[in-house]
């Protein structure tokens, strides 16, 4: 137990942070850090962003050299995903490419997909989305109907998907299909890989409660891709949409635990300068949202060596969804009673700056992030069922 | 960067929770909670002479075999698991933290080898009827006679007070806070044991009269050793509360698996699947909170004072929870005296109580953040 750094790790540290300092600038430095996978503020910065990453080498860290990577150890990952955070660069675009597509291709692809998808992921350039999600198929994720048909040397993709975020910024979809339908519900299932530019997909946009429109619906009318773009083997897309699920967390834990502590801080910053500090109550409230924002970082520690030495993640590592959108939803709570009656006024006339800090965004946004990748009922049975092995529920 | 346990270490946790599964049963916790003393001498004994515990991080020119707090955390938390009746917390947690931190070598040479030995049971007599953990609740008075001091006034809720051979009190002279030792059977000394809920865990009342002491550290320099001392013993209380909140977690899913109710195991249905889904939530953030503090102890770093705080307020909730969905969804059968349950409850409570509650360290912990 030691939460030193060796004089490698150090070195690399400081590598990351003269780049940051260097490239970090202007418009870029401007944009800042908030938001997250479901935000498009700052948009068009951060998609040019993407790119300077990729010039930079920063994309895909830990992924083999081989494809492109930077074969970076788990250590140096958080490293640079804690010198990210500090530096409040800005929110990545690429959540679903580098995050989630390229580690599923990395780990399920053909040779021919790592070097047709990965090296425009590793220079930034092209951007994908999540086809999981449809009308029936929530929480209950094995019930998606979007059929996809062989025809000669093309799939054919019927049907519609929904809470795509991003899907009208995304070159590609990755979506999980029906191919056999006579087989049981996670048996049929495949993972297929669609270009978005074509006549047969419509992206639709849906209006959040927030006001944007990051979510959309995505339909598929005689839509077509490659026979070859299936990931793993036809019909046993579950077990691969399972792995993309498992690399949503990663060592991105760290860089995302640093923006809730810089977000629980701007919270405690604004308590004391409106003089709510002095208020027991409130004292309570907010030591326990700074406890809260550590145990995810104690938490997140543990998973990580446990990772190192095992290889695989301890029981810590599932309750981190669960953790970190309860924990952020309160937090969004605590702002606006902070902020009290000047939390309902958005704005004077033409004047808008009555929210610098974000708080009524937090405060809006985090009811989606108990919802997606699982909504904490579900969470809550996949950790009673796979951790403590408690029966399933009788179908 | 390592957060996890080495081998060692892990072989440590082995070897104690093979010994308190033999020597701490639940039938002994039983028998041993409905005596006065509240231990078991022999096993005392042998804690200190075939495994080292009382000694472990006590540095090795003081009889101990100078093991960090990693180790002590690791101990503390299978004591905690067992319910392991032992004036452990107090001896070592308590007594040889506040002899290590006085900066008192003499005190150091004289005391801490009984302590490794496991031949003096000792503790540190605190509070007083305000039942306040802070330099202010320390009012009892201490005053010079000739080349010593005397005591004079009471202490209360005193851990294994009763028991202890060796005393350690917290009193004000002119100078302020200080500290003294005293010997049990000192004259003067009146010790009543008290009747508690938690009766795994034994207090007892102090009465001083005229009481001889030897001042321990520099006079008027006590709060600055007691201080530490707190933070110290809320980071080993926080490892008691670990083992013992994991052990409800097992006791809640083993038995949601076999009770049949409606034709199915209760574990099958949501209602008791999250809870114990925020169990495990709340006693992995606990594990984390009490981990991390333990290396903070180890190192006396800094960040030690925030996080001794922290690990205080997350693992007393984390264990009082635990300990009463426990009982929750055992039914009828954990409210029962027979069912262990009720056992770990009362010790979630009265470790939640002892060195400040939640609330108490929450606000400690504003403070120290600077809120």
């Amino acid at each position: 137990m030691d939460f030193r750094f060796s004089d490698e790790d150090e070195a690399f540290r400081e590598e990351v942070r003269s780049w940051l300092a260097e490239h970090l600038v202007g418009e870029y430095a401007a944009v800042g850090g908030g938001g997250g996978p479901a935000d498009e503020t700052g948009w068009d910065v951060r998609r040019e962003w993407e790119y300077e990453l990729g010039r930079g080498g920063w994309i895909g860290l830990g992924w083999p050299k081989e494809y492109g990577g930077r074969g970076a150890t788990v250590t140096q990952q958080m490293i640079f995903n804690e010198e990210y955070a500090r530096a409040n660069a800005p929110s990545r675009v690429s959540f679903f490419s580098e995050g989630l597509l390229g580690p599923t291709i990395v780990a399920f692809g053909t040779d021919g997909q790592k070097q047709r998808f990965l090296p425009p992921i590793l220079r930034g350039e092209e951007l994908w989305c999540q086809g999981f999600s449809e009308p029936d198929a929530g929480s209950d994720l094995a019930n998606v109907k979007t059929r996809a048909v062989l025809d000669g040397d093309e799939w054919v993709l019927n049907g519609q998907k929904v809470w795509t975020t991003l899907a009208h910024h995304a070159q590609w979809i990755f979506a999980v299909c029906r191919t056999d339908p006579d087989a049981p519900k996670h048996k049929g299932l495949s993972f297929l890989l669609v270009p978005m530019d074509q006549p047969g997909i419509e992206v639709k946009p849906l209006k959040q409660l927030t006001g944007s429109s990051e979510f959309n619906e995505v339909f598929f009318s005689d839509a077509r891709t490659a026979r070859d773009l299936v990931v793993g083997d036809v019909n046993d897309g579950w077990k691969v949409a399972m792995g993309t699920l498992g690399f949503e967390r990663g060592t991105a834990f760290l860089a995302q635990q640093l923006q809730f502590s810089n977000e629980c801080q701007s919270v405690i910053d604004y308590a004391k300068k409106h003089e709510l500090g002095r208020d027991p109550l409130i004292r309570q409230r907010l030591a326990d949202a700074w406890i809260g924002v550590q145990i995810m970082k104690y938490n997140g520690f543990r998973t990580i060596s446990r990772l190192l030495a095992t290889g695989s993640p301890g029981p810590e590592a599932s309750i981190s969804k669960l953790y970190w959108s309860t924990w952020h939803r309160n937090l969004g709570e605590l702002e606006m009673e902070l902020m009290g009656p000047w939390s309902q006024v958005l704005a004077v006339g033409e004047v808008g700056e009555y929210d610098p800090e974000g708080f009524l965004q937090t405060f809006l946004a985090s009811r989606a992030e108990t919802i997606y990748t699982g909504s904490s009922e579900i969470q809550k049975n996949i950790i009673g069922e796979r951790v403590l092995g408690l029966p399933r529920e009788p179908a | 960067m390592n957060f996890a346990f080495s081998e060692e270490q892990e072989e440590l946790r082995r070897t104690v929770r093979s010994f308190l599964e033999d020597k701490s049963p639940s039938a002994e916790v039983r028998r041993l909670m409905e005596t006065t003393e509240g231990y078991d001498p022999a096993v005392w004994s042998q804690m200190a002479n075939q495994l080292g515990l009382q000694g472990l991080a006590i540095p090795e020119e003081f009889g101990g075999s100078g093991f960090t707090y990693v180790e002590l955390v690791v101990v503390l938390e299978e004591m905690g698991r067992a319910l392991l009746c032992a004036p452990y917390f107090s001896t070592v947690a308590l007594a040889a933290n506040t002899i290590l931190h006085s900066g008192d070598d003499a005190a150091k040479k004289e005391l801490l080898p009984g302590i490794a030995s496991g031949e003096t049971i000792a503790t540190l007599a605190f509070t007083e009827d305000n039942g306040r953990w802070d330099a202010e609740g320390i009012t009892m008075a201490a005053s010079k006679s000739g080349d010593g001091y005397t005591l004079d006034g009471h202490k209360m809720f005193v851990i294994d007070g009763h028991t202890a051979n060796l005393i350690l009190v917290a009193a004000k002279t002119g100078q302020g806070i200080s500290l003294f030792s005293i010997d049990a059977d000192a004259s003067g000394l009146t010790r009543t044991p008290l009747t508690t809920m938690d009766q795994t865990r034994k207090q007892a009342r102090l009465e001083f009269s005229g009481v001889p002491a030897k001042l321990i550290g520099p006079e008027g320099k006590g709060w600055d050793t007691l201080s530490r001392v707190l933070d110290l013993a809320a980071v080993a209380l926080a490892a008691e509360q670990v083992g013992g909140a994991q052990k409800c977690l097992e006791m809640s899913v083993e038995y949601a698996k076999v009770r049949v109710q409606f034709g199915r195991p209760i574990g099958s249905f949501q209602a008791i699947k999250h809870k114990c889904a925020d169990m495990l939530l709340e006693v992995e953030s606990a594990k984390s909170a009490a981990y991390y503090a333990g290396w903070a102890a180890a190192e006396l770093n800094d960040e030690l004072p925030v996080v001794a705080s922290l690990a205080k307020a997350y693992c007393s909730d984390a264990y009082f929870h635990a300990a009463a969905e426990n009982i929750q969804i055992h039914g009828g059968i954990g409210f029962t005296w027979e069912h262990d349950a009720h056992l770990y409850f009362k010790r979630a409570k009265s470790s939640e109580l002892l060195l400040g509650d939640p609330t108490y360290h929450r606000e400690l912990l504003a403070q120290r953040i600077g809120i």
